[in-house]
């Protein structure tokens, strides 16, 4: 009742109610049972369904006039609330009714419409959050005014008379209606909001000061005049002043107010005012000295509660140091005692204080505790203990902290590992005593977790072997030794099957001398390895069994015999880059010199920050633990994040090794908009590997995929232009691939990437924030259904995402909305239909935009929704074509014209170029071998379907130019038809084309044109680029 | 912020389910399983607390019925512990001596207490006394 959501599965309930499912009798008792039954969600016919709607439709109108009963209100809202979010005229119906009620002298009906109001009945349909926007605009001032009196109003008698019954529901809708929409109260609600927290009745103290921690979380400057009332509603609690005693709970008084009141005050930034500062630190000192253990739980609990919050107030306002000393010595207590909830909040705590003070020196006196905590058999507590051992970590216990991360790592539930191989990695590369301890924490990682160890962790070993430069190098062999144990083992991950193979092809022949580890041996053992492994391992498989071939000392001619053997039986290999490698390990192999050039020794690395403290720090940036940050950066959300599984708690997103198209699409990215074109891009493949595929021809490039287009849709800076900037800020945005091209690839087919931009931070390259559009397209006739695409891949949610279609007049399209919102690392699909009316070239333009932080993007895209698309290939016999040919006796129905300045193309490269815009070439049909006879059926709402035919005279002399005679039965496609086809032949599909609207309909203005791609030479001269898609 | 709260007994049957977030139908149904799987198996022993995808779940026990609530991650833990038993004190007060028959027979009235002790996902009244003298207004206004 009162609004209540009833949407929970008591069937056993609904029984209880006996009633009829239409309520034709107008007795009282019966429209309870049949409201209470629709009410509760059952699922009736459709044909029930109407009838119940349209009875909804007589009902709440007429619920103010014909039903004075209360009970009939309650119905009222009882329906309202189930039945809102599906109907939105009804909703505007039902915000006038609410309103009455509000403004109402009714109290019973106020305290209705305020439940009502605070229910999130808004969808998660578009339709529905309309709907909640009004809801909040309409009533937001009204609610206000139940709130407070105020001398001006004219409505002084509501918040006079009000009791606190409406009074706190009125605060707590208002919070609602907030939280909907934030404009929805405004600043001079200030002074209101700070003489509601003089309230006597901690009831609307309590609902108030939930409002204010909203309000003040969103702008702490406009509400500074409520900081001194909060300190005195502490103080008022603190002292046990006024506290009625049903609000003490269990000789607390309102522990939940307490906590709240220092939740808000944590949103301001400091306390000015030297008096307040002083009482609000004698009541924190109050709290964090007079609390003790006790017996009773819940006593225990709620007095807890409030020492937690008064830590997190005093971290926050960063106190003098006696008083911080004394909330470390409480914490470091708290971590150590066997009460499991408390020690929970003892390490959460302990690990936001890391971030406020230097505390390590007392920390690390508890750091056998920790551990303890960290083989706790509660998961909650184990996450916790390892956050903050992760905290805590220095140079003097790394070792030891890590060695235990690792011991752990083996005995760790699955859900855990990934985070624990990430932090282990990253404090092992932080803070490493010494290299070899290094190399040995990654290897063990590797083998522990292989699977959670991504493909940055390795190369970054390798990248620290090679650049290491100490005098007896004593680590190269180290690495190689190690890793030659490791693939003693019987099961390896792949992953030490390419650190492995990868180092002891570099450094193989440094352990020449020590038994097992000839160059043969190596061999034989690297060998063994290879049918268990997957195609992206036997490239580097094959490097290694190259330089170990190179390295033999003396040249080994039984390992040559091997070797070869290998590479011969993977020259047919069906993998491009396997088939490559060992084609040209073979044929330089018998070079000699030339094989000890291209295989020298891999040259030192550049220096950089590693990828994977960046990621840690990337991490780190959101999902930053510290109460401060978080709760500054907390946004009054609405919706439970639901598409993205992964903790916020400090947890590290889940690391994936990277996918192909992860990296084909950062890293040209990374290495053509780059800053500093010398160190291209923290991606440590393309280093690694660099050297040893340099003689991988730039055909290699191809295989590095830029979506389904292909590699022609390489990055330029110049198109960004064909972004339609919204204001300066797009600036930021570059676009990866052409627009233009992308346009046109996807002309020709079905599905692909039309639009894809990184967002690029200042000098951070490696941004994962690729955000490709594509299209899934089917055509049936002169009806097509697309299906737009949007992935979030960034790992913050992109805002404000708004598509629009401005479709030329030819074109019926209708786009299904698109979220406001994409979560991170979310795919949002949104179907559009499209409908061709009559021939035309016009192209239909996608307005598209999105918010990513605080900067706007937007781009007008055109929709590969064009005249090729409505035709539907046929081939037609010289009994059918001819006929048909004559009957077309001429213009305006057949047009013929000589088109000079085409582009010269042989007979067969055009019959494709035809085929592939659906226009099908006949062969055998011209007695000239130099002809073309083309046939098509188009397909429109205007004319049906209409065959239409082609025929092309070229001139061998001459390929610049041709004669060409459309026909169909229709003028305009005639003409529109020759103009197509006359545009493909004329320019190079990648370049822009004039989008004159042909028959005067008002086509939207094209995007600019754009300039020519780079040339792939270019891209084939990045070995960056190159090397990503080798792998 | 309170996200949902759920009533679950021990079996996955939901008692008594309010969200205070705007979901659709199917995405309750998963996350009522899933809150059922989470916080079933849990020892005693074990801290209430438990994340729930990007959120954390204050849970407590009594008898074979479980409270859980979603709340932000950066919520108070213990006061929304507590908060669940007072809530249960005050059903208890109500039904004297509750249990979870009487959830399951007189489930408007537990949602008529639950709309008056919390409203659009903060708490709202934490008086026991002036929740049950509300019930009694409220009960005397349906007669």
């Amino acid at each position: 009742m009162e609004g209540y959501d009833v949407d929970f599965g008591h069937m056993e309930a609904v029984s209880l109610i006996s009633a009829p499912k239409y309520p034709e009798k107008q007795d009282e008792k019966n429209r309870w049972g049949y409201l209470f039954e629709s009410s509760l969600g059952i699922k009736l016919e459709q044909s029930e369904m109407k009838i119940i709607e349209s009875k909804i439709y007589i009902l709440f109108p007429a619920l103010g006039i014909l039903f004075s009963l209360i009970g009939s209100r309650y119905v009222g809202y009882i329906v309202t609330s189930c039945l809102l979010n599906e109907n939105h005229d009804f909703l505007r119906l039902a915000i006038n009714t609410v309103r009455n009620d509000i403004i109402g002298r009714n109290e019973t009906f106020q305290c209705l419409a305020l439940t009502l109001d605070s229910e999130p009945l808004t969808s998660l349909k578009p339709v529905g959050n309309i709907g909640g926007r009004d809801f909040a605009e309409s009533l937001a001032p009204d609610v206000q005014k139940l709130l407070v009196s105020d001398p001006q109003d004219d409505m002084l008698w509501i918040s006079s008379s009000c009791r606190p019954l409406v009074r706190k529901k009125a605060a707590l809708c208002l919070l609602r209606l907030f939280r909907k929409n934030p404009d929805a109260i405004n600043v001079d609600g200030a002074d209101r909001m700070a003489q509601l927290l003089d309230e006597r009745d901690l009831g609307v103290l309590t609902s108030s000061t939930s409002l204010l921690v909203a309000l003040v979380s969103n702008n702490h400057e406009a509400y500074s005049s409520c900081l001194p009332k909060c300190v005195k509603i502490l103080e008022r609690l603190a002292r046990n002043q006024d506290v009625p005693q049903e609000y003490t709970y269990y000789g607390i008084p309102s522990p939940w107010l307490q906590v709240k009141a220092m939740r808000a005050l944590q949103y301001f930034p400091t306390i000015e005012d030297p008096s307040t500062r002083k009482s609000l630190f004698e009541v924190l000192q109050r709290i964090l000295m007079g609390t003790d253990v006790v017996k009773n739980v819940n006593k225990n609990n709620a007095s807890h509660a409030v020492l937690f919050e008064a830590l997190s107030l005093v971290m926050h306002l960063d106190a003098e140091k006696e008083m911080m000393s004394q909330c470390v010595a409480l914490l470091g207590k708290f971590i150590s005692v066997r009460e499991p909830n408390i020690r929970y909040l003892g390490l959460e705590n302990m690990t936001r204080m890391l971030m406020v003070t230097d505390v390590q020196d007392i920390i690390k006196k508890h750091q056998s505790q920790i551990i303890t905590s960290l083989k706790d058999p509660d998961i909650s507590i184990r996450r916790r203990a390892l956050d903050l051992l992760y905290g805590m970590c220095d140079v003097s216990n790394a070792k030891d902290i890590v060695e235990e991360l690792l011991q752990y790592l083996s005995t760790a539930e699955f859900s855990m590992r990934e985070e624990l191989s990430l932090k282990a990695a990253i404090l092992a590369e932080k803070f490493a005593p010494d290299l070899s301890w290094y190399v040995d924490v990654i290897l063990q990682l590797i083998d522990k977790a292989g699977d959670f160890v991504s493909d940055d962790i390795w190369f970054r070993v390798v990248q620290f072997v090679t650049n290491n430069e100490d005098l007896q190098d004593i680590l190269k062999p180290y690495a190689a030794s190690k890793a030659r144990e490791y693939l003693d083992k019987i099961a390896i991950h792949e992953t030490m099957v390419k650190v492995s193979a990868y180092i002891l092809g570099e450094y193989g022949h440094l352990l020449a001398r020590q038994p097992g580890c000839s160059a043969n041996e190596l061999f034989s053992i690297l060998h063994e390895k290879l049918p268990t492994v997957t195609t992206p391992t036997i490239p580097i498989l094959l490097s290694s069994y190259a330089k170990l071939l190179m390295h033999a000392q003396p040249p080994d001619p039984e390992l040559q015999k091997k070797v070869w053997a290998v590479f011969r039986k993977y020259e047919s290999s069906i993998d491009v880059e396997i088939q490559q490698r060992a084609v040209e390990y073979f044929e330089l192999s018998k070079k000699g010199d030339a094989f000890m050039d291209v295989l020298a020794e891999m040259p030192k690395f550049p220096e950089r920050q590693s990828s994977l403290i960046k990621k840690a720090e990337d991490v780190e940036d959101t999902a930053d633990q510290s109460a401060i940050k978080l709760r500054a950066q907390q946004q009054p959300s609405n919706a439970l994040v639901l598409t993205d599984p992964q903790p916020v708690t400090g947890a590290p997103p889940p690391l994936k090794v990277p996918t192909v198209t992860d990296r084909s699409l950062s890293q040209p990215n990374g290495s053509l908009s780059s800053i500093d074109p010398q160190t291209p891009s923290a991606d440590l493949l393309s280093d690694l590997l660099g050297p040893l595929a340099i003689e991988a021809p730039p055909g290699t490039v191809s295989t590095e995929q830029h979506g389904p287009i292909g590699a022609e849709g390489a990055p330029d800076e110049a198109d960004g232009s064909a972004i339609v900037p919204l204001d300066e800020q797009t600036n930021t945005v570059e676009v990866i691939g052409n627009i233009a091209e992308r346009f046109h690839a996807l002309c020709l087919k079905d599905s692909g990437v039309l639009y894809e931009d990184p967002y690029i931070q200042a000098g951070l390259l490696l941004t994962e924030l690729l955000r490709p559009i594509g299209l899934k397209a089917e055509w049936r006739g002169h009806h097509g259904r697309l299906v737009l695409f949007l992935g979030n891949k960034s790992t913050s949610p992109l805002t404000s995402v708004q598509a629009l279609i401005l479709p030329p007049a030819h074109l019926k399209l209708e786009l299904s909305p698109v979220p406001d919102t994409i979560p991170p690392r979310a795919q949002v699909q949104s179907p559009l239909e499209v409908m061709n009316i009559r021939p035309s070239r016009d192209v239909a333009v996608l307005d598209f935009s999105y918010k990513f932080g605080t900067n706007v993007v937007s781009a007008k895209l055109r929709i590969p929704a064009v005249l090729n698309k409505f035709l539907q290939p046929l081939q037609l016999t010289s009994e059918e074509f001819f006929p048909q040919w004559r009957a077309l006796s001429g213009p305006p129905l057949k047009l013929q014209e000589v088109i000079r300045g085409v582009r010269p193309l042989a007979l067969p490269e055009m019959a494709n170029l035809f085929n592939s815009f659906r226009v099908t070439i006949c062969p055998g049909l011209d007695p000239n071998p130099n002809n073309l006879v083309a046939s098509t059926t188009f397909y429109s709402e205007s004319t049906g379907a209409m065959l239409c035919l082609a025929r092309i005279e070229t001139d061998p002399a001459d390929r610049t130019q041709l004669r060409m005679t459309v026909g169909s039965g229709d003028p305009t496609l005639t003409f529109e038809l020759k103009e197509f086809i006359k545009e493909h032949l004329i320019t190079i599909p990648t370049g822009s084309r004039a989008l004159v609207p042909a028959t005067g309909a008002a086509a939207p203005p094209p995007p600019p044109p754009v300039a020519q791609p780079p040339s792939p030479a270019a891209l084939a001269d990045d070995p960056g680029a190159m090397l990503a898609g080798l792998l | 912020m309170i996200r949902f709260i759920l009533l679950q007994n021990r079996q996955g049957k939901t008692r008594l389910a309010k969200y205070y977030v705007p979901l659709e139908e199917s995405e309750k149904h998963k996350v009522e399983y899933e809150v059922h799987r989470l916080v079933v198996n849990r020892d005693s022993k074990f801290t209430n607390f438990v994340e729930f995808r990007t959120h954390k779940v204050i849970y407590r026990r009594y008898a074979g019925l479980f409270f859980s609530l979603c709340v932000d991650i950066t919520d108070n833990e213990l006061a929304y512990l507590e908060c669940i038993h007072l809530f249960v004190e005050i059903l208890d007060h109500f039904f004297s001596n509750v249990c979870e028959l009487d959830l399951v027979f007189n489930f408007h009235k537990v949602y008529l207490i639950l709309d008056e002790f919390i409203l659009a996902g903060e708490l709202q009244e934490t008086s026991k006394r002036a929740i049950i003298e509300r019930m009694s207004e409220l009960e005397k206004l349906q007669q």
